[in-house]
């Protein structure tokens, strides 16, 4: 490693994943450690902010030492650490917050707090070298739905969001009404192979603003569905409800998304955060970007997860421009993008 | 021997740093911040006063539980991070424990209280003997009724302490049948200088962890935990 190389330790405990990462001059990865907690949330059929910090506390310290032992480098070898202080659980970010703030502060390093959402956005930079701002973004996981131009490293210009209920959000309440489980999101990608795309069509929300979001009617819609085959007596096709359900978000998401790309004249379009694993909006994407003539980015389903690679990618722009956090750093639940 | 030690259990955030049988610095704040914005500025504070170099301790000392439930998460995480940093062991100390040891070698028996809302209240009953803290009833999370009934068997005098305290007062008042006391200001919350103190015994004693291993203990389940367990049993 060259004296001019900037190692970043990354830290990430926002919901119910515990990791670290080191990451090399904000693009090579050099460990990704991820410590999921999923099988515990099973039980209770969504994520329990109570469980979820104790066990980031219980996986923290290991969780950091995996991270430092894979990249094969000690504490003494890093430039800053990084770590996400919102949005999320705030007892979880709390957890992340005070280890990273401890570890800084006993060795002395820069302490940058990280905005999760713009971690996100920052795992397009991973696997994609070339790839810088600006472009479009689309940002959809469990907690957040948002469509903003990446006008340079960390800033940003959001388009629009969603009025309600997150995309993820939607994956997860649909799969639970027709018995899949969680988390819905893999598990609706992977029942809908078997399903009819256009089997049922649901309705699409028409907002004022066009770049705006909702996904709670069409939630409302596969519920309602569900309700009157069961009142009439009909069978209930999961898959095929599955897919329709699949097809009239992804089918929203591509649209809004290449009609911001377009209209802001940008000739490169992202997507990040947990649904853009989603094999059928990647597919779709894809597809409507090369119509488009567009580059389309998205990034490994490792990197589009809740992980701490995206966090050290992030850090690494925050620290290029100095921004610097204090020993006082709290936890912010309901951090704004752009925020600071 | 050095301990840093910090407790974040309750309304209290307390930084102190102990020396064979000294104390270095102390820093005690009751106020309504938040610990994740006071607890390592306190401690950057007090390291800056006494010109202490982290490398230099043996050991950091938390308040381990039980507690509020962020509150112990915030300090075991940053004694975590500074243990897993410094490469230095974890010291945990019951927090009931450490606040008794703020009333060290009085006579009668000492029962701190914390409150831990639902109507019940952190605490345990201790006494001292020969110079030593000798637990007559371990930390517990129990209502405070069955606290003053268990007292009241007792027969003996009571200083109590804590936060629990000023939630409790007019029904300690009510119904305690034997003579007690509330201990002064300087004495009736945590104080890290006990904490460390307390520490200084156990280190000594090898009752020392790991900063992976440790974990607060909370001495109460999780509400999702508890609600799950409460329908399985209704279904049986």
């Amino acid at each position: 490693m060259s004296a001019k190389d900037v190692l970043i330790l990354a830290i990430e405990s926002s919901c119910d994943e515990t990791a670290a990462s080191v990451v090399k001059n904000g693009r090579t990865i050099l460990s990704n450690i991820i410590s999921s907690q999923i099988a515990l949330h099973t039980l209770y059929g969504g994520v329990v902010p109570e469980i979820a910090s104790r066990k980031h506390i219980e996986k923290i310290n290991q969780v950091v030492e995996e991270a430092l032992t894979e990249a094969d480098v000690t504490l003494e070898d890093l430039d800053a650490v990084g770590v996400t202080y919102g949005p999320g659980l705030v007892g979880a970010l709390l957890v992340g917050v005070a280890e990273a703030k401890a570890i800084s502060y006993a060795k002395k390093l820069p302490l940058i707090g990280v905005h999760h959402i713009e971690g996100h956005v920052s795992a397009n930079y991973i696997e994609h070298p070339d790839l810088k701002p600006p472009f479009m973004c689309l940002i959809v996981s469990g907690g957040h739905t948002h469509l903003v131009i990446v006008k340079d490293y960390g800033e940003f210009e959001i388009l629009g969001r969603t009025r309600d209920d997150a995309a993820g959000e939607a994956f997860d309440k649909v799969a639970r009404a027709i018995g899949l489980g969680y988390p819905g999101g893999p598990k609706i990608d992977k029942v809908s192979k078997e399903g009819n795309p256009n089997a049922i069509v649901f309705p699409k929300a028409k907002l004022e603003d066009p770049y705006d979001f909702s996904f709670s009617g069409v939630k409302s819609a596969v519920l309602n569905h569900i309700n009157r085959c069961k009142m009439q007596g009909e069978e209930i096709c999961e898959a095929d409800i599955a897919a329709s359900f699949q097809k009239a978000v992804v089918d929203t998401l591509v649209e809004k998304a290449v009609k911001a790309a377009k209209e802001h004249h940008m000739d490169k379009l992202a997507i990040a955060g947990g649904v853009a694993s989603n094999s059928a909006l990647r597919q779709a994407m894809k597809e409507a970007c090369e119509r488009e003539h567009i580059r389309f980015y998205y990034p490994s389903p490792i990197f589009c997860t809740d992980n701490a690679a995206m966090i050290g990618v992030a850090a690494y722009y925050e620290y290029k421009k100095g921004v610097r956090h204090g020993w006082d750093l709290n936890a912010v639940p309901n951090l704004k993008l752009g925020e600071r | 021997m050095k301990i840093l030690a910090l407790d974040s259990s309750g309304l209290v955030a307390s930084v102190a740093v102990v020396e064979d049988d000294q104390l270095l610095a102390e820093y005690t704040v009751n106020y309504k911040k938040t610990h994740s914005q006071t607890l390592l500025p306190m401690l950057d504070e007090i390291a800056k006063m006494i010109e202490l170099d982290l490398e230099t301790i043996d050991a950091i000392a938390v308040a381990a539980g039980p507690g509020s439930f962020t509150g112990l998460r915030i300090g075991s995480a940053t004694a975590k991070g500074l243990g897993l940093a410094l490469k230095k062991p974890l010291i945990p100390v019951p927090t009931v424990d450490a606040l008794a040891y703020n009333l060290y070698d009085s006579t009668g028996v000492i029962c701190p209280m914390m409150d831990a809302r639902r109507k019940q209240v952190y605490t345990g009953i201790y006494r001292f003997a020969d110079h030593e803290l000798v637990t007559v009833s371990r930390q517990k999370a129990i209502a405070v009724e069955e606290l003053i009934r268990e007292l009241n068997a007792l027969g003996e005098a009571v200083i109590f302490l804590g936060d629990g305290v000023t939630v409790y007062q007019e029904m300690l008042k009510e119904n305690m049948q034997v003579p007690y006391s509330f201990a002064p200001a300087h004495l009736n919350k945590q104080r890290a200088g006990a904490v460390g103190a307390l520490a200084e015994k156990y280190y000594r004693e090898g009752k020392t962890v790991t900063a992976a291993e440790h974990q607060p203990e909370y001495l109460r389940v999780s509400q999702a935990e508890r609600e799950r367990a409460e329908r399985e049993a209704g279904k049986k």
